[in-house]
């Protein structure tokens, strides 16, 4: 697979360590009422579907920059990437 | 139909003219008891067992394609009880011990074949967790033992003992482990459920559930609605999707494992050998073709194959540790969709809908537990209490903080 990093252009998968679903940049506030019922779904709940999937994917061999890579499940196709920084707003 | 030596010679006599499928293609009825969804190794024996052992009846196993089309057909055949937790040591040893006794239960010839499986070590810290999980075999009731360098050799002369980075300083060696033709077990437990008025509906695909209040009615198939008050899923790789269809996320992710056969060797290698540091296991088939695999391919994914960098990884790894590999052809390489927990081990409960029932999250290593799992889960929907050895298997342990994490990885799927 060849992921279409927006710096550096098309770099092998192999360059990347792979961490999961994309929904992880949206972590639960810890002081929040209910914070333990969230953070458990945020842990170990995942959508896991067949088809395009939103995943981060971290360019440990590169730049080291972490992406937001749009891929499909089923066929492998990579539709895009960005980087996490900016899908999170500039947070993480 | 029984078969036996005699019944063998009788029809290699008369043109092997007498054999006749072994089991029926009946058509969907509009209700059932039960409702298996998944026509793998765990939901065929869970059908076997539930008709066999709990005396259950109107039963159906519910199978998308054909039996034995997914996970069961595809992986490398390894059975083996060598786990450290509590939580999972006695149920795959009573998975062991069912094997060793299955042939005989199902009269059906499974392949089954304790040629031993060991796990190579490289290092005094290595050794030192071998050893207490050797003990934890031991005191489950399962066989283990330590070897050092000198009795590896003894095995396996040609292993290459001095790699720089891993030299082979000695193993954990389970005798009573091996291996079990795959296909074999799928269907010596679909003959079985079978010959107990079990139906058995391939190209049945699950499409929905229909639940009523919090309790679960039936299923939409692609062959029409079927009812059934429990309904038990066990689609292994399928298991996120099936469950989002009863309005679950599941505490699992689907990712693709890749295994690989050489062409035909000679007799090399009479056992399993496990060469964890190198992402490399390999064994022999009876006709000589070398099975072997490594990791996972590490991304979430529902396709049955996997990418070329595994591969390369995984011929590494081969060549590290058995240098003659290298002169073998590969024949295969295939892939299964594993359904990868948040731990490493499994889930047989039941659901917070009443009727539904799970059977799940067997990451790359459920056909070793094909009868344990069987068992266990026809023993909690015949009985809604969960079997002796399965208690730890909740799917609540992940909110209790209760998970049973054999590698010590955290809540991430892709390193278990
Ligand atoms: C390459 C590879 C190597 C492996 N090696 C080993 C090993 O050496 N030792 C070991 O212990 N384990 C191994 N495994 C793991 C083992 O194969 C699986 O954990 C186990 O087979 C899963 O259970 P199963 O047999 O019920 O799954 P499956 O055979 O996958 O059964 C699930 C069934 O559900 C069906 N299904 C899915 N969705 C639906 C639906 N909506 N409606 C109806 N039916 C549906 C599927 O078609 C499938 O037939 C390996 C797996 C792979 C892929």
């Amino acid at each position: 697979m060849l992921i279409p990093h927006p710096l550096l252009g098309l770099r092998d998968a192999e360059e990347f360590t792979y961490l999961g679903d994309a929904r992880l940049l949206d972590r639960p506030d810890g002081m929040a009422e209910g914070a333990a019922a969230a953070f458990y779904e945020y842990v170990h709940l995942r959508d896991n579907p067949a088809g395009v999937h939103r995943e981060l994917w971290f360019h440990e061999q590169g730049d080291r920059s972490w992406l937001v890579v749009t891929r499909n499940t089923v066929t492998h196709e990579i539709l895009g990437a960005e980087l996490a920084r900016n899908v999170k707003g500039g947070a993480a | 139909m029984r078969y036996s030596g005699l019944r063998v010679i009788k029809e290699a006599l008369t043109g092997h003219k007498g054999w006749k499928p072994i089991w029926r293609n009946p058509e969907p009825q509009s209700s059932y008891d039960y409702i298996i969804i998944g026509g793998g190794g765990h939901g065929l024996a869970t059908a076997y067992y539930l008709s066999n052992t709990f005396k259950k009846a109107r039963i159906a196993v519910l199978e998308k394609g054909w039996l034995g089309s997914g996970n069961i057909g595809r992986n490398t055949t390894i059975i083996r009880s060598n786990y450290l937790l509590p939580g999972n040591e006695p149920f795959y040893e009573f998975s062991m011990k069912l094997w060793e006794n299955l042939e005989q239960e199902f009269n059906f010839n499974a392949m089954v074949s304790q040629r031993g499986i060991l796990n190579l070590l490289h290092t005094d810290a290595q050794r030192d967790a071998y050893r207490r999980r050797g003990n934890a075999m031991i005191l489950a009731g399962a066989d283990a033992e330590l070897l050092d360098q000198d009795g590896v050799r003894a095995m396996y002369p040609w292993l290459n003992f001095d790699n720089a980075r891993f030299p082979i300083k000695g193993g954990l060696l389970q005798r009573r482990a091996g291996t079990a033709r795959h296909d074999g077990v799928a269907w010596g437990y679909a003959r079985g459920a079978d010959l107990k008025g079990v139906d058995l509906i391939q190209n049945c695909e699950v499409t929905g559930f229909r639940i009523e209040n919090g309790t679960m009615r039936g299923v939409e198939t692609s062959r029409g609605y079927i009812a059934a008050n429990k309904v038990g899923v066990a689609v292994a790789g399928s298991t996120g999707r099936v469950m989002a269809m009863a309005g679950m996320r599941m505490p699992i992710e689907s990712h693709v494992l890749q295994a690989f056969v050489s062409e035909g060797l000679k007799p090399t290698i009479d056992g399993v050998i496990t060469f964890g540091a190198g992402h490399f296991y390999v064994s022999q088939s009876d006709k000589g073709g070398l099975v072997f695999g490594g990791d996972i391919d590490g991304y979430n994914s529902y396709a049955q194959r996997g990418n070329m960098a595994v591969i390369e990884d995984v011929a590494q790894g081969g060549m590290a540790l058995m240098p003659a590999i290298g002169r073998a052809r590969l024949l295969r390489v295939w892939g299964g969709i594993m359904d990868m927990s948040m731990d490493g081990s499994p889930i047989i409960d039941r659901t917070p809908v009443s009727g539904l029932y799970l059977n799940a999250g067997w990451c790359y290593g459920g056909f070793k537990a094909t009868p344990a799992s069987g068992y266990a889960f026809a023993h909690l929907l015949a009985t809604d209490t969960p079997h002796e050895t399965a208690r730890a298997y909740r799917l609540d342990r992940f909110e209790r903080g209760l998970p049973i994490d054999e590698k010590g990885m955290g809540a991430q799927p892709n390193l278990h």
